[in-house]
């Protein structure tokens, strides 16, 4: 197979160029872990627990009382859930939630027609996702929209509970029509997190050896895999969701879940990126700082304006969250890109360069997400202690939970938003300089970078001082 | 793909597992809808959003009616007009349970006591309480005689001006002893009710009783019948349900600047209210200016005080105040224009 030659060709040439960074640590040659791997239980149980509980949150959204901070479905999903997603599962696992999330479970059933079997034969139309939809635009968009809402979706129980019942239609809608998991890849505003965000996780699924693939005809893993991934041609992990089907299906023993450096699929500047993904990398850098206004910003005004969906403060709201996605921080980076390619000499097109250089975004994204995350969740967590005390709302104290005291959050909280801030920047800045470098020809690589450098500085700054003060 | 890999028995273990999950998330449910606690669910909320949901109940007389309170926004209260449970606040997310007993059918309202916003005031409900073993009964109470403002014919919409002013505050104690010297008819609670004090001061000047004191010493005179009209628990009481439920438009010292009164519009106050069309809202009185206040009978306030200024942003509070409570609050109201030497505490 031609196709198959040139991927081990370019894998090949991928490892060699990665040098010291191609250190791999594969957990599924453990022999304790390996069974653990292997079977469909542990997950399956895994998912069939967050199903129940996102069943139980769903009614005690819609049922419990509307006051936010009293109502189960917003403390579990909009302060312990969005906590371990951000600061565990994304940054440690990339998209670890993805191989646990229960949200597509019930699509996903009926469309391969078991529980426990994988992707046989798929019942529903099994049509292919349309091209033009392809690429992260969807989820720009689907992110867009929930920063336009979020003031009302983070508070409200209900429209919480409503929010997660229209996900879990989507998926059963979208799976029934589409092949595999086409709601989780081109929809979910949630994977429009953590797809992105797993280039930086030390985490990866890869094939061991690229010349036993090329062997193997058939491509198994292929067919197994539920979002629809070649683990030979994976150029990174964003659309890989864990679920180690692959691995199961490998015949020679070939797939490695490995733990790999920090950002390891980040900073190479020769492989084709698009430029949805450096859009998508934009409106989440601009909801982060959107999100940091109306949360935890001093500004009364912005907040109710947010919060008042369809009056006239909020159409204002709107439209200021929408020029600052569409238009500033896009313009701005373009500038930068701009400047970048006069700097670097480079003879690519401003749009490939606009959409390398976009790399250098991720961890800052990332990483401000972290820091909006300490500043937005901590000072709340004694609610998720009330909630574990008395679950139902019935008014129980379940001895020990109550009186956990989540006040040194709070304390650690300012200085740990600077240093993740501080961390993601430098980070970002290395990475500049690193696709600078490829890219420059025969000039300084440390000028070729200065313009997204500032870039990242700027962003920084202006979130250090709206989180920090 | 070889279809081996179906394992029919761990295909069948595997639903068995998601059935026995699924069967206990709703044994879980069953036992929280069981254990649930008993009582009306009753939820408050600020009138824009809704009022108190819901804003009509039933009870019957001599069976307690428990109810759950809990709020969707800020800090309400919720009390019984004409009833005596104490007040409650009722917290945001919190629920708060409270049980009331009626000896007498007839239709009470339920009414917010915190100020919950401009439009706290519509905030309020119904409770039918109907004689017990009588479904059919509408269980009202027997008519009530009509308030005295309209016994006597008064238009309370009426501007009603003072036609005398004090130059200064008038002081009830400078008139000890010289009460008892005026003819009957001035001391009598008929006398006071349907008459302003300006009224008063107007025929005592007539008398040959009071020839002799000067338009100050006149003004005691009259500060001094209206204390007589008057004892400290009933100011006391009275005061308290000011500071609750009129101060907020009215102000503490009467001057009709509460904070309320400051998102007003000003004048005829037909602009726009913290984006609500008001309706008709309008600056509150002032009982702190003597032209308007000494020429109004008790009988008059009291009737603005049942009725509600219509159209001006004023509630109605026959519904929640009886005949004496709300006398009570029109006493107080003149403290506003003279001094009393009663022992009134102030905060």
């Amino acid at each position: 197979m031609k196709g198959v030659a040139e991927f081990d060709l370019a894998m090949r040439s991928a490892d060699a160029r990665r040098g010291w960074r191609a250190r791999r640590f594969d957990l599924a040659a453990l022999p304790w872990l390996r069974p653990f791997i292997e079977s469909r239980w542990p997950l399956f149980v895994t998912r069939s627990l967050a199903l129940a509980g996102l069943v139980f949150t769903i009614l005690a959204g819609l049922l419990g009382p509307r006051v936010g901070s009293h109502n189960f479905a917003i403390i579990l999903v909009w302060i312990a859930w969005w906590t371990a997603l951000k600061l565990v599962f994304i940054p440690l696992g990339g998209r670890s939630w993805c191989s646990v999330c229960p949200l597509p479970m019930p699509g996903e059933w009926l469309q391969q027609g078991n529980l426990l079997g994988g992707l046989q034969k798929p019942h529903g139309l099994g049509l292919r996702w349309p091209k033009k939809l392809r690429g992260a635009w969807l989820q720009s968009g689907a992110f867009l929209l929930i920063g336009l809402f979020s003031a009302v979706t983070l508070t409200d129980g209900r429209v919480t509970a409503w929010v997660l019942l229209a996900l879990i239609l989507a998926s059963v809608g979208l799976s029934l029509v589409f092949e595999r998991r086409a709601f989780c890849r081109y929809v979910c505003p949630i994977g429009g997190f953590t797809g992105p965000y797993a280039r930086f996780a030390p985490v990866e699924v890869r094939v061991k050896s690229s010349s036993v693939c090329a062997a193997h005809s058939e491509k198994t893993c292929y067919q197994a895999c539920p979002w629809g991934q070649y683990p030979l041609a994976m150029r990174d992990s964003a659309q890989c969701g864990l679920c180690m089907e692959c691995l199961r299906a490998c015949p020679s023993d070939n797939i490695a879940l490995s733990l790999r450096p920090f950002g390891s699929d980040l900073g190479a500047a020769h492989q084709p990126r698009g430029l949805d993904e450096a859009f998508l990398a934009l409106v989440m850098l601009g909801s982060a700082l959107a999100f940091s206004a109306v949360f935890t910003g001093p500004w009364g005004w912005l907040k109710s304006a947010a919060y008042q969906v369809g009056s006239l403060p909020w159409l204002g709201y709107s439209a200021g969250f929408l020029a600052l996605n569409l238009l500033l921080l896009p313009g701005l980076f373009a500038a930068a890109a701009w400047l970048h390619r006069r700097l670097s000499g480079s003879p690519a097109q401003l749009g490939k360069i606009f959409a390398q250089q976009a790399q250098a975004l991720y961890p800052l994204g990332l990483f401000t997400w972290m820091a909006f995350t300490v500043s937005f969740a901590f000072p709340k967590f004694y609610l998720v202690a009330e909630m574990l005390a008395d679950p139902l709302g019935l008014g129980w104290e379940l001895p020990g939970l109550a009186a956990l005291d989540f006040g040194w959050l709070q304390q650690v909280g300012p200085g740990l938003q600077a240093a993740i801030l501080l961390a993601g920047l430098a980070i970002s800045l290395r990475l500049a300089r690193q696709l600078a470098q490829a890219s420059v020809t025969n000039r300084s690589p440390v000028l070729a970078a200065l313009p997204v450098s500032l870039f990242c500085v700027v962003y920084t700054g202006w979130v250090l001082w709206m989180l920090v003060g | 793909m070889d279809a081996g890999r179906i394992a029919p028995q761990r295909e069948r273990r595997a639903r068995l597992f998601l059935l026995a999950l699924l069967a206990a998330l709703a044994l879980v449910l069953l036992a929280a809808y069981l254990a649930r606690p008993e009582g009306v669910l009753v939820r408050a909320a600020m009138p824009e959003q809704g009022g108190w949901l819901p804003a009509e109940l039933k009870a019957r007389v001599g069976e307690p009616l428990r109810l759950r309170l809990i709020s969707e926004d800020v800090t309400h209260g919720f009390a019984v007009g004409r009833h005596d449970a104490p007040a409650v606040d009722v917290n945001p997310g919190e629920y708060r349970e409270i049980t009331l007993l009626f000896d007498q059918p007839g239709k009470y309202v339920y009414y917010c006591t915190r100020w919950c916003g401009l439009n706290h005031w519509r905030m309020r409900g119904t409770i039918e309480v109907v004689s017990a073993g009588q479904p059919g009964s509408d269980g009202q109470a027997a008519p009530a005689e009509p308030p005295l403002y309209l016994q006597l014919g008064i238009d309370i919409d009426a501007p009603h001006p003072a036609a005398v002013v004090p130059e200064g505050r008038p002081r009830a104690e400078l008139t000890a002893g010289r009460i008892s010297g005026l003819p009957e008819h001035y001391r009598s609670r008929e006398y006071y009710l349907s008459h302003s004090p300006s009224q008063a001061w107007q025929a005592l000047r007539q008398e040959p009783a009071a020839q002799a004191l000067s338009d100050e010493q006149l003004w005691s005179l009259v500060a001094g019948l209206w204390q007589a009209q008057t004892r400290v628990e009933r100011l006391e009481f009275a005061r308290q349900q000011y500071n609750q439920n009129c101060a907020a438009c009215h102000g503490a010292q009467g001057a009709g600047d509460g904070v309320a009164a400051r998102q007003m519009a000003d004048g005829a106050g037909s602009g726009p209210v913290m984006g609500m069309q008001g309706h008709g809202l309008q600056k509150p009185s002032s009982f702190a200016d003597p032209g308007a206040m000494l020429g109004a009978s008790p009988a008059l306030l009291a009737g603005k005080i049942v009725r509600g200024g219509m159209g001006t942003g004023m509630p109605y509070w026959g519904p929640i105040f009886d005949d004496d409570q709300v006398m009570a609050l029109v006493e107080y109201l003149y403290t506003f224009q003279f001094d009393y030497s009663l022992e009134v505490k102030d905060e």
